[in-house]
């Protein structure tokens, strides 16, 4: 509990403990994941109990994300909505990478790169259940052609890599934006932080008092 | 099944080695479809001898039963009534595991050691090491492995390494009772086949050939058929079976490159830290909110 009344509400407890219930499901969908995906992952798999066991879980660990993530995404969908201004930050993120963010356009309470994530995010969990339900063997296989199993695990392989790419770029720049974990632990963040990294929304909610 | 861990060539999601010092002959099991009655003799030697045991299954109202390979079936007779030039022809063919010089199962197969294949060339899953993804029967080329519903590991003809171990030759081979099915090197079945072929071309089909298919690297199964341009006829026999571009991608160089991606993202990300620094509030803001503060 942070008491500190001059702190900004910034995630609410419903959308951090959604945010963790992803996050942990999802580690463990990629480290079960990356098992079948190449045998140097192969011994991963003792961490869900053997070979057989991380078969049998991955589908399931899945099923469970599915319920989180699509929570996840109605919450923050209205909110991750592109627009021009965020096309024009993503488009100057390579000068803030490299520590110069005079020229970034001011971000509302996600920028263009969390949208943009979330959109990302979006289409790979897409793709992972369409080409999933196809390669689950014990209960959807039988109902598929050959030649669409095996562009389904093309699909699967190629999109799971992508989408733990991007969970690690996510997961750095949550380490590299200082702070920015601690918003998502307990919802709060100082009013300089806000000003600093999401000027546009410090703006809308202080009325631009500081 | 029968672990020769002295001959092994290639093992199942193993990126070094095997052991493979020994070398010995590789084998091949010719099945002369021309000579082929028909019986089922061979079915029933293969439950003998590998004690397995189909369900009691119904009546399709042909001869092919069970109507598919399953889990305890490793082979099947396919009856094919085609017309073709000489007339109405009863085409039967014993299908089972090909054993592949380069098989797309044990390419497909993602944990180690489930699959082997070999120094004789017979490709033999190790059913202690298989987790039951069924990855081996998206790579198979010819629908052969099944997965079974009572342990969830995948089965198929072993062409009886237990046998040919100890210098015996496959049930199959020893029960088939007009010589349609037998068993050797490969050079002294190809050789055979060549034999049985010409025999065939003096009777009147030209297209009379041996089914070695390359685009798999051969197979040790081998079949002599009369219709050789067309093995389609023979109840879907593949024309040219290759692992196919799919599986290639699936399981070729992609997912080592994309392992080394995600690595050098990772540490990508770590040098970006230390050479840039982190992304902090500016002292200028830092400043603004502490002289403001409470004030």
């Amino acid at each position: 509990m942070i008491r500190d009344p001059e702190k900004l509400d910034r995630y609410t407890a419903p959308e951090r403990v959604n945010h963790w219930l992803v996050a942990m499901t999802f580690i463990l969908l990629a480290l079960s994941g990356l098992v079948l995906f190449h045998p140097l992952f192969f011994p991963l798999s003792q961490l869900f109990g053997g070979g057989v066991w991380t078969r049998i879980l991955h589908p399931f660990i899945g099923v469970v994300l599915i319920c989180f993530f699509g929570s996840m995404f109605f919450r923050f969908r209205r909110l991750c909505i592109m627009t021009a201004a965020d096309w024009e930050w993503l488009a100057h993120s390579r000068e803030m990478m490299n520590g110069d963010d005079r020229s970034l356009p001011e971000s509302g309470k996600l920028n263009g790169g969390q949208k943009l994530l979330f959109w990302l995010l979006v289409a790979c969990m897409s793709l992972l259940i369409l080409s999933g339900i196809v390669m689950w063997r014990a209960y959807f296989s039988f109902l598929f052609p050959v030649a669409v199993i095996r562009f389904a695990a093309v699909v699967h392989a190629a999109t799971g890599a992508g989408m733990i790419a991007l969970i690690i770029g996510h997961i750095y720049l949550a380490i590299w934006t200082r702070e920015s974990i601690g918003a998502m632990l307990y919802g709060k963040v100082r009013r300089a932080w806000a000003k600093q990294h999401h000027p546009a929304w410090f703006r809308e909610i202080t009325g631009g008092r500081k | 099944m029968a672990l020769q861990s002295l001959d092994i060539i290639r093992r199942s999601a193993t990126t070094t080695p095997s052991p493979g010092q020994r070398r010995t002959m590789e084998v091949a099991k010719l099945i002369d479809v021309t000579k082929c009655i028909g019986c089922k003799a061979c079915q029933v030697a293969c439950m003998e001898w590998n004690d397995t045991r189909d369900a009691i299954g119904q009546n399709h109202g042909v001869l092919d039963n069970p109507m598919d390979l399953t889990e305890n079936s490793w082979t099947v007779m396919r009856y094919a009534e085609v017309e073709t030039d000489r007339g109405l022809e009863w085409l039967i063919r014993k299908d089972g595991c090909m054993h592949c010089g380069n098989p797309g199962c044990l390419k497909a197969c993602p944990a180690p050691g489930a699959i082997v294949q070999y120094k004789n060339g017979i490709v033999d899953f190790q059913e202690e090491n298989c987790i039951g993804c069924g990855y081996c029967i998206a790579g198979c080329p010819f629908n052969i492995p099944r997965v079974s519903r009572k342990d969830g590991k995948v089965y198929k003809c072993t062409l009886c390494s237990d046998r040919v171990t100890v210098g015996l030759e496959p049930a199959c081979v020893k029960t088939c009772p007009t010589g349609a099915i037998v068993f050797g090197s490969k050079d002294d079945m190809l050789h055979h086949a060549e034999e049985r072929i010409t025999d065939l071309r003096e009777r009147g089909f030209a297209k009379a050939g041996v089914y070695d298919p390359q685009g798999v690297d051969g197979t040790h199964v081998i079949y002599v058929l009369h219709h050789a341009d067309k093995p389609e006829i023979y109840n879907g026999l593949p024309k040219d079976p290759t692992i196919g571009p799919m599986v290639e991608i699936w399981k070729g160089v992609t997912k080592p490159l994309a392992s080394l991606a995600l690595g050098a993202l990772a540490a990508g990300a770590f040098f970006h830290y230390v050479t840039k620094g982190p992304n902090e509030v500016s002292e200028e803001i830092e400043k603004e909110f502490k002289d403001d503060t409470r004030s």
